[in-house]
């Protein structure tokens, strides 16, 4: 059966594909163009440098529609169905927004959300994104190193781990009046793997503010985990000295651990990860361990039992 | 003799308008892939399409006799067969969707090692292939033939259409996250239809007009062999 992929958005507001594909190089001659005239933090979102981290096998990664990155997510405080983020997120207000940043670290500081985005430049990152069910997408986020605001705060000796909490709103997020999860949603990453440079805090899609369904106003992306690492709508960072407890990994221990990280040779108990459907593609491919950024952070896990800290 | 002949042709033509009825979900279905409108991932979107028909024709396959007994209206069970092999139509489609599209097979490889352990390892999958394998010899042995030479047999056999409808529901249930509501809608159609049956097997049977013979039978379904429940 022919199955077509959708036209996505209008071509109006969408980058032409080639200029899209060059963009550095347009970039580059437009930055030479307006030289010092480009102010930081005139237009936060426009993705003023550009760091590309496709990794292994991705020189066949095209970046999925704007359409279906904004169409097919999972995000169960709007609902348990793909579909649901797009259809039930309408009323949600990203705006006004603080995030806190707080626990092991010597400067603790309330962030507004426009001041994260003046003070830390977006750039554009495009990354694959795994989901644990077996499915992948590459997405052309824009955000910038996480590791630049937790220097900012400068963390303490002790800290070990970092803590994101998302926000709970029942009123504008019909599925957090669901017992579906333990509510908020919380995740954690090892203070090693959150200075990471893959670790990334996104605040825009395609260049453009991000989406409520995808997890406005601020979410996490560590492309080298399971999608379901990457905490939406974040409104606080705490620094902890021990491993801080997650959502899905309260939710059903055996099935989801506080790693995640991406591997085919580590089986969810109730399916293969050796594969994954690439939205837009008919057949399944193989699943890249690390999710095919092996080369930038095996080395954080040296020495340890991937099976055991899945 | 000439009502007999219009009777003739107007069940012919109920059934025409049901199975031409039954494949508009599948011109839906087939529009939306070659118009786009299958969503992100339209192998999944084809996956529920097929499996919720399925369900639904099976219910409605199950609904035939007890609506029968209660209207009154045989004629009805004429129709049983055929929403009964619509609903095994529909399951093979959703069935080869999984296998050549979600699974890959025979396109990406020739080996069912990767099928074989996708039905294994999720019990969602476990339970509607479960229900796939037992509705094979049903739509086999559905043919008037097949109703002669197996005889009583035929009856139990054709049974099983209960554990696989409750297999097929099971299979929903387990297989969605939300939208529980409607897992439970099939559920509590499927516990009424069955106990419908359970009912009227354990119910003495009072009507003037049951035939006492079949009153008398074994099975939980009671009924000729031609006319099993």
């Amino acid at each position: 059966m022919l199955i077509k992929r959708p036209n996505d958005i209008p071509t109006s507001e969408i980058t032409p594909e080639s200029l899209y594909l060059n963009r550095r190089q347009f970039l580059g001659a437009a930055g030479a163009v307006a030289g010092a005239a480009l102010v930081p933090g005139l237009s936060p979102l426009l993705p003023l440098s550009t760091y590309v981290e496709r990794g292994k096998g991705g020189e066949d990664d095209k970046p999925n529609s704007y359409e279906d990155i904004t169409h097919y997510n999972n995000y169960y405080e709007f609902g348990p169905d793909k579909t649901d983020p797009a259809a039930h997120s309408g009323s949600f207000r990203p705006r006004p927004w603080t995030v806190a940043v707080a626990g092991e670290v010597h400067k603790p500081k309330i962030f507004d959300i426009d001041d994260i985005l003046r003070r830390y430049p977006a750039e554009e990152r495009i990354y694959r994104l795994r989901c644990v069910e077996g499915w992948s997408m590459v997405i052309p986020w824009s955000g910038f190193a996480l590791s630049k605001l937790l220097n900012d705060v400068q963390p303490t000796s002790q800290a070990k781990y970092v803590a994101f909490t998302t926000v709970f709103r029942p009123a504008e997020m019909p599925g957090q009046n669901t017992d579906i999860l333990p509510w908020p949603y919380m995740e954690g990453l090892r203070l090693d793997e959150a200075m990471h440079p893959l670790a990334t805090l996104v605040t825009g899609l395609y260049g453009k503010p991000l989406p409520n369904q995808d997890g406005a106003p601020i979410r996490l992306v560590a492309p080298w985990k399971y999608g379901f690492k990457g905490a939406k709508a974040i409104v606080k960072i705490q620094l902890t000295r021990t491993q801080p407890p997650t959502t899905w990994s309260m939710a059903a221990p055996s099935e989801y651990g506080f790693y995640a990280n991406v591997n085919p040779e580590v089986d969810h108990p109730r399916w293969s990860q050796k594969r994954e459907r690439r939205l837009g593609e008919l057949f399944r491919r193989p699943t890249l361990k690390f999710n095919g950024y092996g080369e930038q952070v095996a080395s954080l896990y040296a020495g340890m039992d991937l099976k055991a800290n899945y | 003799m000439s009502s007999v002949v219009g009777r003739r042709w107007s069940v012919r033509l109920a059934h025409t308008a049901l199975v031409l009825g039954a494949l508009v979900p599948l011109v839906f279905i087939v529009r939306d892939a070659f118009g786009d409108r299958l969503g992100a991932n339209p192998v999944e979107a084809i996956e529920h399409r097929t499996g919720d028909w399925t369900i639904w024709l099976l219910l409605a396959t199950l609904a035939v006799t007890p609506l029968r007994r209660l209207t009154g209206w045989n004629g009805l069970i004429r129709y049983r067969r055929t929403l009964g092999l619509l609903a095994f139509s529909y399951v093979c489609l959703h069935f080869l969707t999984y296998l050549v599209i979600d699974q890959g097979f025979p396109v990406q490889g020739l080996t069912l090692a990767y099928v074989w352990d996708d039905i294994v390892k999720r019990p969602y999958v476990t339970v509607g292939f479960t229900a796939f394998v037992l509705l094979i010899p049903i739509a086999w042995t559905s043919t008037k033939g097949w109703i002669r030479r197996l005889g009583r047999r035929w009856t139990t056999l054709h049974q099983l259409v209960y554990v696989a409808a409750a297999l097929g529901a099971l299979h929903y249930m387990w297989l969605i996250k939300g939208d529980r509501p409607r897992a439970v809608v099939h559920a509590l159609v499927l516990v009424v239809l069955l106990g419908a049956r359970v009912w009227r097997v354990r119910a003495p049977r009072r009507s003037p007009g049951a035939p006492r013979a079949a009153a008398r039978l074994p099975a939980p379904l009671p009924g000729p062999a031609s006319d099993p429940s």
